[in-house]
């Protein structure tokens, strides 16, 4: 909400030249947002501070312009947008400090030349990622760093600490080299609620990065978060049903399968995994195959270079992961010929669907363990009872071999969403139980690295009937 | 020249190009009736006469027969139709939608066809098409019977076919206009005894008469049998007697079973093997006359395969009707009708296995049915098997209809032994019914793409495929068990924006809402701030087993607006249930509305219990950054303040501080921290359902009244509803209610939800909006942001449009009633989980989630 700017360089006052705005007046701004307005609190010859005062207007934001109900920037009134500094005042700064940036003074271009103690007030900046993310992006550059937290309820410490801090950063600098440094670390220091304004943001980077951003050690980080995450309709829609207590389900399930992808990386689970299914198919020379729950598509880009297979179903209930898969597949320009092997749906494994006879084999990797006890007695029908597919591949986590994890707390599962994780003993149990019952013969092969005492990461099932 | 047809039929014109087949079809169809291969042609081409075309236009033609076909609409298919190989599609066709193939022929001189044709510029083909099409015709006429056309009609001149009218004649079995009530009676088998019994049961009066017994039904009513009125049991002639005479007098409708019609071969002289029972038919015929046999004979042979009765809301066949052949005519309808369907096995006793055509049933249609011996009858899909095996010493036994009750009487004794055992055992007997079985599978198709829900409340609610898919990935991830899912709460309308300064909300707008749309009395309740949640209690473990199917020991459930668990720590959810079950007993609700289950509609506090999520990510971060932030911006304005513009700008900040104060004591209101069942409170609000009714009859009054003993018997979790009524046609009374909103709100509370007395009530329009809601001035800065009752924001917010939110909150409590309707009128559960998918569904829709 407030930027302050304090030099203690003699005179101080030719602060006003260098940001071409008169220490004696207050200088309003109207902006797509809202407004901001540059004032400045104290005025003497040994110290002198501009403060841009920035007021969003939520109302306005989420209502659109000229009282639109829909395409408002925001989507919520009860926001922090107002109260933070954000990528909008990087926004005012270039309308506010525009000259300034850009390194000219009408009469102090000497001065705007050279480098003169500055301090800048933050007031205040939302980081999720912490004080230390602050001070890695502000002291590379020769600043001194100090920052202030704001608990987020005093009354309720167990909602957690909150990302807010009030940041004093103090440094010998250009004016022009302080205020691009804030122009583009601010909205990379807020970076996980960001809303962008303009299409250009890549130049724009460019251009306020010149001389500083390349050698900044965090560069890539910076770029990561300073560029706008892209929001889907899709998305949209799911946020509507979703509950108080998980506000944003695909960002959620997102951040779980990083965790999990994560800890697995190190043993190349996921590489072995596709490897051991594609292997099966091979033995059992399936033609026709349905992939469940495919999600963004992993497996079934192994599956389209097995020429052997002529049609390729992925299935998944996800309407956004399907997007997703269309999109890594670049589906939309696949060769026909390769394009008319595969085919992505929408469906649910909890539902009878006839789409799913009829087919060679059935691949459910890291499935089950996501379904609640009722939805999994409807999976086992939908799938081994009315879809009956030849050959069934199912995987899913040995919940043993999470000790050798180690940064995976005892007792957890290695994916939030799991509904449950089995041990060998457990999954054969089911699964010879689910063979009986729908008359398949089932054989277990396991996936990963085996270990003497607690087997391999993950276990398969391979039903045939 | 008088043509008959039947109602439905696929008519097949015959004749050369030029023979004036499409003038024939145009004078006497509707022009949506006759499928012209000359239009297909066009159709596809843009030009009616090209023969190129000729394939793709008979695939659009057939394409478009099958779909009238199958909705059972009376179809002409005016082409040539001269070569066996054009017709034999159609029989193929008319025989797959069982519908009888009628032929006409205009089978006109050469010349009269010729010469038509030379008449019209855009058909100059030589006279050798015309010779050829002739004499196809020719070559065709004697064997189109043989074909499978089953009435053929050959007009031979011009005069002829001017002279031609068409009568159409409805089907034999079309009794759509019979609306009951009826008494519909199982397989009689000759137990005479119990016949009698059972219709004296029924009502009916019995007066022996010279040669029949004449029976009188109750006012109204009429019998139905659903055949195998022979064979097997002890007093055959005079069962025939009695029912012959029913029939006869028009107080019963009787339609044919197999050992009828085996009978009936029998008494004809056919060669037909005396099994089954056929033996006691025969024997006991044997001391009849010949004239009561033929009269017999007559009977049979006279009986219609099954029939459609009541505008086609039932139809009754002795084994049963799939949806596509009711009300058709064709042998395989017949054949059905008679045997059902078997698999092509036999079991263990050398007894055919039958196929459960019922299981698949989709039709709205009851089907009433006998044929093979159940212990109970069941329904299944809106099928019902009422043959409950009297002659093998079980009972006969009469469905009422449309009450859907059952009747019977005990077989006085076995007198035949049944090959296969029929009458289950005790043991054997399964834990769920054939329903609940075939319910634990819910298909696809009943829930995904563009759907069309017919509401008892509501007329027909569309769900549109979009949000059915979303719809699907939160049922699929998310929701809990369906079996349990009977209903989901709709969404709720605010009041119109109120005009007063300084607010969005007052009751006013609320209680002249309701004035206007005709309502006499509102109840205002408290609005509770909490989660909406849905709480099913069942008795016990057995009862929730019995009723919802529910086979992992649950005896209740608690699901939020989504359909979610609400409780993620199970231990405490039983806990909570087990509380509320208690509650329930004791204020003694499960006799008091004779049921085993209630399902209520509540409010569960703390808000912060289920949106600690929100509260960590959006609400308590917007209290914490303002007043973090506004106190340091207000700092560096007043040090400029010498400034009047400054001076000003600090003012208003100060203002956006004390908003923002304010914001932050409002949503710590709602907040508490629970550490165990003690720090929860459930306020319940409606009694939406229990065995066999939903309580939607019932006042609001009744709800708070029966709610309030409920709360009364645990008022540690249980918190009964503070209300009010107001008389809206009293002054007084409503500034009664505004005043009351005043001190709720003033307090601090979130406000109240108005609702006209009745649960369902009538407007001018239609139905009226269920409930309102008004909330607080300090309540609303958790919606619309701390700062909101600043005058500039609040002018723009006093601009919404509620058009939209109150359009989905009646089709979404539309839904909800009727899942309910559905559950407790023991409807499959796709039925059920159609309609609570559609408020998931629905509640997709992009409207403003303020309101």
């Amino acid at each position: 909400m407030l930027l302050t700017l304090t030099t203690t360089h003699n005179p101080a006052t030719d602060l006003g030249y260098l940001l071409h705005k008169n220490p004696a007046k207050l200088h309003s701004f109207e902006l797509s947002f809202g407004k901001a307005h540059v004032f400045y609190p104290e005025a003497t010859a040994e110290r002198c501070t501009a403060a841009l005062l920035l007021d969003v207007d939520p109302v306005g934001l989420v209502r659109g312009k000229r009282g639109q109900h829909e395409g408002g920037t925001l989507d919520q009134y009860v926001n922090d947008r107002p109260y933070v500094l954000s990528s909008f005042l990087s926004v005012a700064m270039g309308r506010a400090f525009g000259t300034a940036m850009s390194g000219r003074s009408k009469g102090r271009q000497e001065l705007a030349d050279h480098a003169i103690p500055l301090t800048a007030t933050l007031t205040i900046v939302a980081c999720r990622a912490g004080e230390g993310l602050i001070r890695e992006l502000f002291e590379p550059l020769g600043y001194s760093v100090s920052t202030e937290h704001h608990p987020l309820d005093e009354k309720f410490p167990e909602w957690g600490e909150g990302p807010y801090y009030s940041v004093t950063l103090t440094g010998t600098f250009r004016l022009q080299d302080m205020l691009n440094h804030l122009y583009v670390l601010i909205p990379v220091l807020d970076a996980e609620k960001h809303y962008w304004i303009g299409n250009d943001e890549v130049e724009k980077l460019l251009r306020k990065g010149e001389g500083w951003l390349a050698s900044h050690p965090h560069k890539e980080a910076i770029v990561k978060r300073y560029l706008p995450r892209q929001r889907q309709l899709a998305r949209e829609a799911l946020a509507r049903l979703a509950e108080e207590d998980n506000p944003d389900p695909d960002a959620t399930e997102e951040a779980h399968s990083e965790e999990e992808t994560k800890m697995e990386e190190p043993i190349r689970l996921w590489q072995r995994r596709m490897g051991a299914v594609v292997a099966v198919l091979r033995s059992v020379e399936a033609k026709r195959v349905l992939d469940l729950g495919c999600g963004e598509g992993k497996l079934l880009r192994a599956l389209l270079d097995e020429k052997s297979l002529t049609e390729i179903v992925g299935m998944d209930v996800s309407y956004r992961s399907l997007e997703i898969a269309s999109q890594r597949l670049r589906l939309d320009r696949m060769p026909t010929k390769q394009r008319e092997r595969l085919k992505l749906m929408h469906g649910s494994l909890m539902y009878r669907d006839k789409r799913l006879a009829g087919y060679d084999a059935a691949t459910v990797v890291e499935v089950i363990e996501h379904l609640d006890a009722p939805w999994l007695a409807a999976f086992e029908r939908v799938l081994f009872e009315a879809a009956r597919p030849k050959t069934i591949i199912v995987t899913t986590p040995n919940s043993e071999y999470n000790v050798k994890f180690e940064t995976l707390p005892a007792g957890k599962f290695r994916h939030k969403d799991h509904r449950f994780e089995w041990t060998r003993e457990q999954f054969q149990q089911w699964s010879r139980q689910i063979a009986e019952r729908f008359g398949y013969a089932v054989r277990f092969l396991p996936v990963g690295e085996e270990d003497p005492e607690v087997g391999a990461p993950t276990q398969m099932g391979v039903f045939s009937s | 020249m008088t043509i008959t047809i039947p109602e439905l039929s696929l008519v097949v014109l015959i004749g050369p190009s030029g023979c004036g087949k499409s003038s024939f079809a145009g004078e006497h169809f509707k022009s949506t009736e006759v499928l012209s291969s000359d239009f297909c042609r066009g159709l596809v081409s843009d030009d009616e006469n090209s023969q190129e075309a000729t394939n793709d236009a008979f695939d659009v033609l057939h394409y478009v027969a099958r779909k009238r076909l199958a909705a059972g609409r009376q179809t002409v298919v005016d082409a040539t139709n001269v070569q066996p190989e054009a017709r034999k599609p159609l029989v193929a066709l008319a025989r797959e939608f069982h519908v009888l193939p009628v032929a006409i022929v205009l089978n006109l001189p050469e010349k009269v066809c010729h010469e038509r044709n030379q008449s019209r510029p855009d058909r100059q083909f030589g006279p050798h098409v015309i010779r050829n099409q002739s004499q196809q015709l020719r070559r065709s006429l004697r064997g189109l019977e043989r074909e499978g056309f089953r009435h053929v009609f050959v007009l031979s001149s011009p005069e002829e076919v001017s002279s031609v009218t068409i009568v159409r004649q409805p089907l034999w079995n079309n009794l759509k206009h019979e609306h009951g009530p009826f008494d519909i009676i199982g397989d009689v088998h000759g137990c005479y005894e119990e016949l009698t019994a059972l219709l004296v049961q029924l009502g009916y009066k019995i007066n022996e008469g010279p040669t029949a017994p004449s029976v009188t039904p109750p006012a109204g009513r009429r019998a139905i049998f659903v055949g195998d009125l022979v064979d097997r049991g002890p007093r055959i002639p005079e069962v025939l007697r009695l029912v012959m005479k029913m029939v006869e007098d028009g107080t019963a409708f009787c339609v044919p079973g197999n050992h009828d019609m085996k009978l009936m071969r029998k008494l004809k002289g056919r060669d037909v093997q005396l099994t089954h029972g056929l033996a006691d038919s025969v024997e006991q015929l044997d001391r009849e006359t010949p004239e009561f046999k033929q009269t017999v004979i007559k009977f049979l042979d006279d009986l219609v395969s099954h029939y459609v009765f009541d505008e086609g809301k039932l139809v009754v066949a002795h084994a049963g009707m799939r949806e596509e052949m009711q009300g058709r005519g064709s042998g395989k309808v017949r054949d059905f009708a008679l045997y059902g369907e078997t698999t092509g096995e036999t079991d263990e006793f050398g007894l055919p296995v039958r196929y459960n055509w019922a299981a698949e049933y989709r039709g709205k249609a009851m089907v009433v049915y006998g044929h093979t011996p159940v212990a109970e009858p069941e329904w299944l899909n809106r099928t019902i098997n009422i043959d409950t095996g009297c002659v093998f010493g079980g009972k006969l036994t009469a469905l009422r209809y449309p009450e859907r009750e059952l009747m019977s009487v005990s077989a006085l004794r076995t007198y035949y032994e049944s090959a296969r055992p029929f009458l289950s055992q005790e043991e054997t007997a399964p834990a769920l019914t054939a329903q609940q079985q075939l319910d634990d599978l819910l298909d696809i198709e009943d829930v995904i793409g563009k759907r069309i829900i017919n509401t008892r409340l509501h007329r027909n609610i569309t769900i549109r495929e979009e949000n059915a898919i979303t719809a699907l990935e939160v049922m699929s991830r998310f929701a809990v068990n369906p079996k349990w899912l009977i209903c989901l709460p709709p969404t709720m309308s605010p009041c119109e924006t109120s005009k007063r300064d300084g607010l969005l909300e007052h009751p006013e707008e609320a209680l002249a809402y309701y004035l206007h749309e005709g309502v006499h009395k509102v109840v205002c309740q408290q609005k509770h701030m909490g989660s909406r949640a849905v709480v099913v209690v069942c008795r016990d473990a057995d009862a929730a087993r019995k009723r919802f199917g529910i086979m992992e020991g649950e005896a209740g459930v608690c699901y939020t607006r989504t359909g979610r668990r609400f409780f993620n720590d199970a231990p405490l959810e039983l806990e909570f249930l087990e509380k509320v079950r208690k509650a329930v007993e004791m204020a003694g609700i499960w006799e008091e509305l004779k049921t085993d289950w209630v399902c209520l509609d509540c409010e569960l506090m703390p808000w912060s219990a289920k949106a600690q999520e929100l509260l960590r990510q959006q609400y308590a971060p917007t209290g914490a950054s303002a007043r973090a932030a506004l106190p340091v911006a207000i700092a560096a304005l007043r040090a400029a303040a010498e400034n009047p513009e400054i001076a000003a700008l600090a003012e208003q900040y100060q203002q956006r501080k004390e908003a923002a104060g304010l914001y932050v004591e409002a949503y710590r209101r709602y907040c508490w921290t629970v550490h165990s069942l003690a720090d929860l409170k459930l306020a319940p609000f409606h009694l939406l359902a229990s065995e066999g009714a939903v309580h939607t009859a019932k006042d609001h009054l009744w709800h708070m009244e029966t709610i309030g003993r409920i709360c009364q018997a645990d008022t540690g979790l249980l918190l009964a509803t503070p209300f009010q009524v107001v008389d809206l046609t009293d002054r007084a009374d409503q500034e009664k209610g505004i005043k009351w909103w005043e001190e709720l709100t003033a307090t601090g509370g979130e406000g109240m939800v108005v609702k006209p007395l009745e649960f369902v009530a009538k407007g001018r329009k239609g139905m009226v909006q269920p409930a309102v809601k008004v909330r607080g001035r300090e309540y609303l800065r958790i919606i619309y942001g701390p700062e909101y009752t600043l005058p500039e924001n609040l002018l723009r917010l006093k601009s919404r449009g509620l058009g939209a939110k109150r359009s989905l909150a009646l089709r979404e409590f539309a839904l909800g009633l009727e899942a309910l309707e559905r559950f407790v009128h023991q409807e499959p559960l796709r039925r059920v989980h159609e309609c609570v998918f559609g408020v998931l569904a629905l509640e997709s829709e992009p409207v403003d989630p303020r309101l």
